[in-house]
C-alpha cells in the first residue's frame, strides 16, 4: 500500500493535504477524549484533590479503599441491577414490538413515531411526569396497581421499588431505539428464505421465526443488546433529578457516586477510580459484543 | 378470516403499547392546563374542567428565564453542530479517500474513541476548564463536545460509497483537496450530515451529565438543566407550571422529530448495522 501510494504522481502532495484535513479532528479528538481518557486513568493511581497544591502518588490505594466501600459496593451492586432488568425488558419488548410493526401494513410511520418519540425527547423533562406518573394516590402507575387489585407504594420512596421504578424509565426510553434498530435488521433479511421455507411447506408464523427470524437476527441483536447496555450503565439523569441515589442509598448508580465523590466531595482522584471501573464496565459489554459477532461469522 | 382476526389482535397489541409509549406526553401536556385543585383529583381527566393554560405557562416564562434556558440551548446545540461538521467533514473525506501514511493508525483512533463513553473524560476536562477559569461560561458547555468521532465515523462510512470517479474528475478540473471537501462532498454529503445534524441536536439539547458539572449560573443553564434546576426550587409544589416549563422544553425537539422522523430513524439506523 505504501509502495503504491509512494508511486503515484503527487502522492506526497495528496498525503500533505490529508493530514491537514485530519488534523483538526485529530488534535480535538486528543485533547477532548483520548488525552482526558488516559488522565483519568493515572488521575486514579494518585491521591489528589481539586485545589491541593501537592499531587502524589498512590499506587492502587483508590482501588483499594474502594474495595473497602459499602456505598460503592452497592453502588456497583445497584447499577448492575439496572442494567439486568432493563436490558432484557427493552430488547424484548423492542423485538416485539419490531415484529408487529413490520408484520402490519398500515400505520407503520405513526407507530414507528409513537414508540421512538420518547428516545428523541428530554429525558430530565420526562422524568419529571414520570415522577408524577409513580404519584403514590393520583399517579397512573398507582391506579393501574390498584384497578387490577395489587398492593401500591410510594414507588419512588420506597427502598424496595426505588431501583426497579427507574428501569421502567429507562424500559420506556429506549425501547423505541431497539425496535428501530431491529426493524433495520429485519429489513436485511432475504425475502427468498421465507419463500423457500414456505416450499417446505413450514409457514407458520412460528416457524418462519424460529427457522429465518431469529437465526438471521442474531447479529443484529447482539449489537442492541450491546447499545442498550452500555446506554443502561450510564443511568444518571432519572436518579440525579428524581432519587438523588436515595432512599437510603437504594438508587445510588455508578455515575451518581462518581459525580458525588468528584466534583461535589472534590476528591477527584477517588472520582476518577470510580471513572475507570465505569469504563472497564462498558469496554467488556463492547469485547464481549465483538467476540460474540466474531464467533458467529466463522461459525454461524 | 383468521388472517383479518390476526392482524386485528397485532394492531390491537400495538396502539395498545403506543397508548403506554405516548400516555407520560399526554400527562404532560393535561397537566400543563389544569389549575392545582384539579390536578390531583382522584379521577382524572383529559382536560381541565377549568383552564388554567395561561397561568401554568406565564409562570414558567417568570418564575425562572426559561425563554433564557431555550436560547441557550439553541447557541449550544448549533455550535457544537458546526464545530463537529467543520472538524469531522474532512477528516472523514481524508480517512474514506486519500492515501496517506498513518490513515489506518488515525481510524483505529476514531474506533477507540467511539468506546469511551462521553462520561469518562469529565474530571479531566473539569480539572482542565478549572485551571483556564473557565468554568460556567458557554465554552465549558461546548468546548468536550466541539468532537464527535460518531460524526467522523458517519460521514466516512457515508464518503466511501461515493464514487472515486467524481473525486477524480474535480482534480482534473483543478481543483484542490480542501476545494473538494467543500464544494464537492459537502453538498452530496448533504442526507447524511442531515440524519447526523439530528442526531447531534437531540444528544446537545438533552445532556445534562455535563451541563450540569460544568455550569452552576442560572443565565447558562440549558434546558435539561433549567428545568431541574426549575423543580428543585418549586420542590413539587407548582405541578402546573412546571409540566408547562417541561412541554415548553421538550416541544422543539418533538417538533423537529416529528418534522423529520425519516432522518432521524436514518441516522440511528446508519450507526451499526452496516
Amino acid at each position: 500500500m505504501a509502495d503504491r501510494s509512494a508511486r503515484h504522481p503527487g502522492a506526497r502532495a495528496e498525503a500533505v493535504a490529508a493530514w491537514l484535513l485530519a488534523l483538526p479532528a485529530l488534535l480535538l479528538m486528543w485533547v477532548m477524549l483520548l488525552g482526558p481518557a488516559v488522565a483519568v486513568l493515572l488521575l486514579s493511581f494518585t491521591d489528589w484533590n481539586l485545589g491541593e497544591p501537592e499531587m502524589g502518588w498512590a499506587g492502587i490505594g483508590n482501588y483499594l479503599q474502594l474495595a473497602d466501600d459499602p456505598v460503592f459496593w452497592q453502588s456497583l451492586r445497584n447499577t448492575l441491577i439496572y442494567v439486568g432488568v432493563s436490558v432484557p425488558m427493552t430488547v424484548g419488548l423492542g423485538l416485539g414490538a419490531a415484529l408487529l410493526v413490520e408484520s402490519v401494513g398500515r400505520g407503520r410511520a405513526f407507530y414507528r413515531a409513537a414508540y421512538f418519540l420518547p428516545v428523541a425527547s428530554t429525558l430530565l423533562a420526562m422524568a419529571l411526569v414520570w415522577e408524577f406518573m409513580f404519584h403514590p394516590t393520583v399517579g397512573f402507575v398507582t391506579q393501574a396497581f390498584r384497578a387490577i387489585g395489587l398492593p401500591t407504594t410510594d414507588w419512588l420512596q420506597n427502598p424496595d421499588t426505588a431501583l426497579l421504578a427507574l428501569a421502567v424509565i429507562g424500559i420506556w426510553q429506549n425501547l423505541g431505539l431497539a425496535m428501530v434498530l431491529f426493524v433495520a435488521g429485519l429489513q436485511g433479511i432475504p425475502r427468498d428464505l421465507y419463500e423457500a421455507l414456505a416450499m417446505d411447506g413450514a409457514d407458520g408464523a412460528w416457524e418462519r421465526f424460529r427457522r429465518v427470524t431469529w437465526p438471521m437476527l442474531g447479529p443484529a441483536l447482539v449489537f442492541v443488546v450491546a447499545i442498550i447496555a452500555i446506554r443502561s450503565f450510564q443511568v444518571f439523569d432519572t436518579v440525579a433529578v428524581l432519587t438523588e441515589g436515595g432512599p437510603n442509598k437504594a438508587t445510588e448508580v455508578l455515575l451518581h457516586t462518581m459525580v458525588q465523590e468528584g466534583f461535589r466531595f472534590l476528591r477527584t482522584a477517588y472520582g476518577a477510580a470510580i471513572t475507570v471501573v465505569f469504563l472497564v464496565f462498558t469496554l467488556a459489554i463492547t469485547v464481549a459484543q465483538t467476540v460474540l459477532l466474531d464467533r458467529r461469522a466463522h461459525y454461524g | 378470516m383468521a388472517d383479518r382476526l390476526g392482524l386485528l389482535l397485532r394492531h390491537a397489541l400495538l396502539l395498545g403499547g403506543a397508548a403506554v409509549m405516548l400516555a407520560p406526553f399526554v400527562l404532560m401536556l393535561s397537566i400543563s392546563l389544569k389549575p392545582p385543585g384539579e390536578i390531583f383529583a382522584p379521577e382524572f381527566r383529559l382536560l381541565p374542567l377549568q383552564w388554567a393554560a395561561v397561568e401554568n405557562y406565564t409562570a414558567a416564562f417568570t418564575k425562572v428565564p426559561l425563554l433564557r434556558f431555550l436560547l441557550n440551548g439553541f447557541i449550544v446545540t448549533f455550535c457544537i453542530f458546526v464545530a463537529q461538521a467543520v472538524t469531522a467533514l474532512p477528516m472523514a473525506y481524508a480517512l474514506a479517500k486519500l492515501r496517506w501514511r498513518g490513515r489506518d493508525t488515525a481510524f483505529l483512533l476514531v474506533l477507540a474513541a467511539l468506546l469511551v463513553p462521553p462520561q469518562v473524560p469529565a474530571i479531566p476536562l473539569y480539572i482542565a476548564l478549572w485551571q483556564l477559569d473557565l468554568l460556567n461560561t458557554y465554552a465549558a458547555i461546548i468546548l468536550p463536545s466541539t468532537i464527535s468521532v460518531f460524526g467522523i465515523f458517519l460521514m466516512r462510512q457515508f464518503f466511501r460509497t461515493v464514487p472515486d470517479d467524481l473525486i477524480a474528475a474535480a482534480r482534473m478540473d483543478g481543483l484542490g483537496e480542501f476545494a473538494i471537501v467543500w464544494r464537492i462532498m459537502l453538498p452530496t454529503a448533504a442526507p447524511a450530515l442531515a440524519a447526523f445534524g439530528c442526531l447531534s441536536f437531540i444528544w446537545n439539547w438533552n445532556e445534562f451529565f455535563w451541563p450540569y458539572i460544568a455550569v452552576q449560573d442560572e443565565h447558562l443553564m440549558t434546558p435539561p438543566l433549567g428545568i431541574a434546576f426549575f423543580s428543585n426550587a418549586e420542590a413539587g409544589t407548582n405541578w402546573g407550571a412546571l409540566m408547562a416549563a417541561a412541554t415548553v422544553t421538550t416541544a422543539p425537539l418533538a417538533i423537529a422529530f416529528l418534522l423529520a422522523s425519516r432522518a432521524f430513524v436514518r441516522g440511528v439506523t446508519m450507526t451499526g448495522i452496516k
